[in-house]
């Protein structure tokens, strides 16, 4: 990676904290994106992940059940049922199939906040 | 040292991921003509049932990556030198090697026919051949497959698989499968093929391909003809020796690259392996024997020594559903060898043993129709365990007592070969177990055994068990990390304890965070024992995606809707609101076969206004996306048929309006006809109900689906009061005892006892519990709501049935549609 590229953080706000079912998920539109964003209430815990599921490229990944494995939060596609870690987007049932990508969450008050990695330098987002 | 592998079928790739797992300094190259990395071949045909590229793959290109192999896809190598010790490929590649291995595998052998130039001509071997049989059968009605062994009949089944109405199989020798089994056994092999369709024409040589630019026909040598849009070619194989011959490598002269028994060609740096090589003047065509080569090979190339010296042939095959096996010497016939055989017109079922003079030894054998006995038979033949008294038995089964059915693995010596494509042996099976692998999947993980054609599997789990039961193990099985009970002991529990939510449950008798094989399990628990709004209680985001949304996802991430249509039975009204409806919201309609109307395409934001309208004119929920009662099919009866015995419409309709909705370890599916005709097909159902003279037969635990099986006879000549009861307590049973994602066919072939236990507690009472049965059915009964009217009538359920959280009133912008015919499709995915 060249030197020059810095990674900044920008937050945006996505929804209410009760907008988001209880150890479950929804879809947050982020200009052209999905992300699915997941309240793993159990574990008091947020996670976004983008909401395609690289398998068979659908939209469906916030309509998945969470869930761990070895204590790993993880959530499993309602399609065929690939599941992926909640931390750092591995599948972990299929070595195959690609990785997702993950997402910082932050609570303020009520708010939820995903955040997004932009790049100074370069006009362009190193999100895909 | 540089090794360099010249081909990337099964067996290069076996060869790679043997030599990576010695841990030795090796430079590797992989040279393959496919553009794909290496797939399975042998699973090929099920490309056709629904499988993709990318799941018959074996291993992805980052795999080779990630072990240092460099890989050249779609790369020939045009060259060998054997002087210089180089090869060259098509793109001008040169790579120098210490040893080469050559794994180039065969091509489809093509008798020379006049006009196999013909367009809708095809080979059968590579995805790339069933990618262009698949666009041509399109625009083809008849096909052929000229070649009746075993690639000819998996052609044949994937033509089939592809629409073809009629398939014809053209053989020039007077039997199908020559190689494999005897006549007998063929012929029974044949009626059960013609019985599914295939048309099969032996001792038939084909003379000419006729069609201007495409096949129109085949001429026959006495003359006849057939006309066929398409033919596949499927006559066997020829090693791919050009190569080798061209850089002056001894071959076959029938092809093949001449080996020794360190597989080593003329050339002491070059190897053969697969398909291509020729050993003791003998090809062998099976993956087994290849994957034996390569070990042979890596064996010899780190320091080891080991030789090959032939393999056994023996094979077991479903050919379009019907299991076909041979083993040891199938045909052996002399003076000191006596046969056994048992032949079932019936149900088109052969099975023929060879067996030593003395009665004690197995020498080979043949099974049509049913091979469930292969494995067992296979190992008593290959390590020479003494046969019982009566050796029938072995193909028979013990008659008169009760057979254990894990007896016969106990006897095997430590050293008999379990999984032949792995070679793996009982011990090292046993062994794993003993180390901790206690599960098929780990032994699976740990020792590779049952990762080749899975045929071994069954026996690993008697293995398992028997191994585990040994160490004094008590078996559970249990639901999953989260959950240390089985699911009738946790139905138990929770009824017990008086849980109502997931979380709940979780709390009480589990650990962890749950997951998706406990979630849907419980909250269908829930439901069976207190059936409750499913979505309420937190219960929602433990239910599996399509009882969640209350619709069945389809491709493309939008749903498909379903009303209840009791007993196929539907108003000219009602039918016109699903026409608007259908209309308004731009859906795709289609009959199920459980007679009623499916509505797809719906976006998951437009569900709750649907369903408002579709209540608003009478319907309400199907339960098509619930492990539930599906539908109670029925025939029209005697308020019209002049056959009819009964009302078998009324009675279905209120056989469907009682278990509406129950919610069950899978899905139940009903149905009533009103003579024995059987036009509604009760017989293949959860529960189907016949009428008769005096009342109604009831059948239970049929199924359709991968696996069919037929209902059997519960109970004759009821009236409605008693066949409902009985029903009642069949399904309430079913419900308590089965496991998860369990069908009530699987749920009755686990049972012990069977369908005499099951009647026994059914019509007999004899487990004292019927009364307690039917109580709990009438709770469920009694208890029945809508779960759409409930949705619909809450604006805080409503809101979960938006895509997007932060943007309600968008739709998904990625789904996609097509036109198809006067309607639409999904758009296919990737």
């Amino acid at each position: 990676m060249s030197n020059t590229l810095s990674i900044n953080i920008s937050w945006f706000a996505a929804c209410k904290t009760t907008d988001v079912p209880v150890n479950g998920g929804v879809c947050v539109k982020y200009k052209d994106e999905q992300i699915a964003l997941f309240h793993f209430t159990r574990r008091n815990e947020w996670f976004a992940t983008q909401n395609l599921c690289p398998h068979r490229q659908q939209m469906a990944l916030s309509r998945g059940m969470i869930g761990s494995q070895d204590g790993e939060p993880k959530v499993a596609c309602p399609f065929h049922k690939k599941t992926f870690s909640l931390v750092d987007g591995h599948c972990m049932n299929d070595d195959a199939c690609d990785n997702i990508k993950t997402y910082p969450v932050k609570i303020e008050g009520t708010t939820v906040y995903i955040g997004i990695e932009e790049c100074e330098n370069a006009n362009e987002k190193l999100v895909a | 040292m540089r090794i360099v592998i010249i081909g990337n079928g099964m067996v290069g790739y076996k060869f790679c991921e043997k030599l990576v797992s010695k841990n030795h300094e090796f430079e590797i190259t992989v040279f393959g003509e496919e553009v794909r990395p290496a797939y399975d071949r042998v699973h090929l045909s099920e490309y056709f049932s629904g499988k993709s590229a990318e799941d018959l793959s074996l291993a992805s290109t980052q795999w080779y990556h990630d072990n240092n192999i460099k890989l050249y896809l779609g790369d020939p190598v045009k060259e060998i030198n054997r002087v210089n010790k180089t090869i060259r490929s098509h793109n001008e590649v040169i790579v120098s090697y210490d040893y080469l291995i050559l794994a180039t595998g065969s091509s489809a052998f093509v008798p020379s026919i006049p006009g196999l130039e013909k367009e809708g001509v095809f080979v059968y071997r590579t995805i790339e051949d069933l990618e262009m049989m698949t666009a041509y059968a399109r625009k083809a009605k008849k096909g052929a497959v000229i070649g009746g062994g075993l690639l000819g009949l998996e052609a044949a089944k994937a033509m089939m698989d592809l629409g073809i109405e009629e398939t014809h199989v053209i053989e020039f020798a007077s039997r199908l499968m020559p190689r494999q089994i005897d006549d007998a056994g063929s012929k029974v092999l044949r009626n059960k093929l013609e019985s599914l369709g295939l048309r099969i024409h032996t001792n038939t040589y084909t003379k000419e391909i006729i069609g201007d630019r495409s096949i129109s026909a085949m001429q026959f040598a006495d003359d006849t003809t057939l006309d066929v849009n398409m033919l596949v070619i499927s006559a066997g194989i020829k090693s791919r020796d050009e190569l080798a011959k061209a850089c002056g490598l001894q071959v076959g002269q029938r092809g093949g690259i001449v080996v020794d028994d360190q597989l080593q060609t003329s050339d002491e740096s070059i190897f053969a392996i697969g398909e291509c090589g020729l050993h003791n003047n003998m090809i062998y065509g099976l993956v087994a024997p290849g994957y034996e080569m390569a070990d042979v090979v890596v064996a010899n190339l780190t320091g080891g020594n080991k030789t090959f010296t032939g393999f056994d042939m023996s094979t077991k095959l479903k050919l379009i559903g019907v299991d076909v096996a041979s083993f040891g010497d199938p045909f052996i016939q002399t003076d000191n060898t006596r046969t056994v055989v048992f032949e079932d017109t019936r149900k088109g079922i052969y099975k023929r043993i060879n067996i030593s003079k003395d009665g004690k030894h197995l020498l080979g054998g043949i099974l049509v129709g049913e091979a469930e006995a292969y494995n067992m038979l296979l190992q008593t033949c290959k390590n020479k365990v003494v046969l019982p008294p009566n050796p029938e038995d072995v193909i028979l089964g013990a008659r008169g007592g009760e057979a254990d059915a894990a007896a016969g693995i106990v006897d095997l010596p430590d050293e008999a070969l379990i999984c032949s494509c792995e070679s793996v042996s009982k011990g090292d099976i046993c062994n794993a177990v003993t180390d901790g692998c206690e599960t098929v999947d780990a032994i699976k993980k740990c020792t590779k055994a049952g990762t080749g054609c899975g045929g071994c599997v069954p026996m690993l789990k008697d293995l398992m068990l028997h191994t585990l039961k040994s160490q004094g193990k008590y078996i559970r099985n249990v639901l999953c990390e989260h959950f240390s009970y089985s699911r009738q002991e946790l139905y138990d529990l929770i009824k017990v304890k008086e849980l109502k939510s997931f979380d709940a449950v979780l709390d009480e008798i589990g650990h962890g965070d749950g997951c998706e094989v406990c979630k849907p399990a419980i909250a269908s628990i829930l439901a069976s024992l207190w059936n409750e709004m499913i979505l309420k209680k937190g219960n929602d985001t433990a239910q599996d995606s399509n009882d969640r949304y209350l619709a069945n996802i389809q491709k493309g991430g939008t749903y498909s809707v379903v009303p209840r249509i009791p007993g196929g039975e539907v108003t000219p009204e009602k039918l016109i609101v699903i026409g608007q409806i259908a209309q308004k919201y731009n859906l795709y309609t289609k009959i199920t076969g459980g007679q009623r109307i499916d509505m797809f395409g719906a976006h998951l934001s437009d569900l709750p206004s649907i369903w408002e309208e579709l209540i608003a004119a009478g319907f309400e929920s199907g339960h098509a996306y619930g492990k539930a009662l599906r539908t109670v099919k029925s025939c029209v009866g005697s308020t019209w048929c002049r056959f009819g015995l009964h009302d078998s419409v009324s009675f279905a309709i209120r056989i469907e309006e009682r278990y509406r909705g129950l919610r069950a370890p899978h899905k139940i599916k009903s149905a009533v006809s009103g003579c024995i005709r059987e036009c509604a097909e009760a017989q293949s159902k959860d529960f189907g109900i016949i009428a008769t003279e005096k009342g109604w037969n009831l059948y239970v635990c049929g199924n359709g689906g991968s696996k069919p099986q037929h209902a059997l006879l519960l109970a004759q000549d009821l009236d409605d009061e008693t066949c409902i009861k009985y029903i009642d307590r069949f399904l309430m049973f079913y419900i308590k005892t089965a496991d998860p994602l369990t069908r009530t066919a699987t749920w009755l072939n686990k049972m012990e006892g069977g369908i005499d236990y099951l009647r026994n507690v059914v019509m007999n009472d004899s487990l004292g519990i019927a009364e307690q049965l039917e109580q709990e059915m009438q709770f469920l009964v009694d208890h029945y709501t809508c779960e759409w009217r409930e949705v619909v009538e809450s604006t805080e359920l409503r809101k979960r049935f938006n895509h997007f959280v932060n943007a309600p009133e968008e739709k998904d912008p990625t789904v996609k549609f097509e036109p198809l015919r006067d309607q639409k499709r999904a758009a296919e995915w990737k």
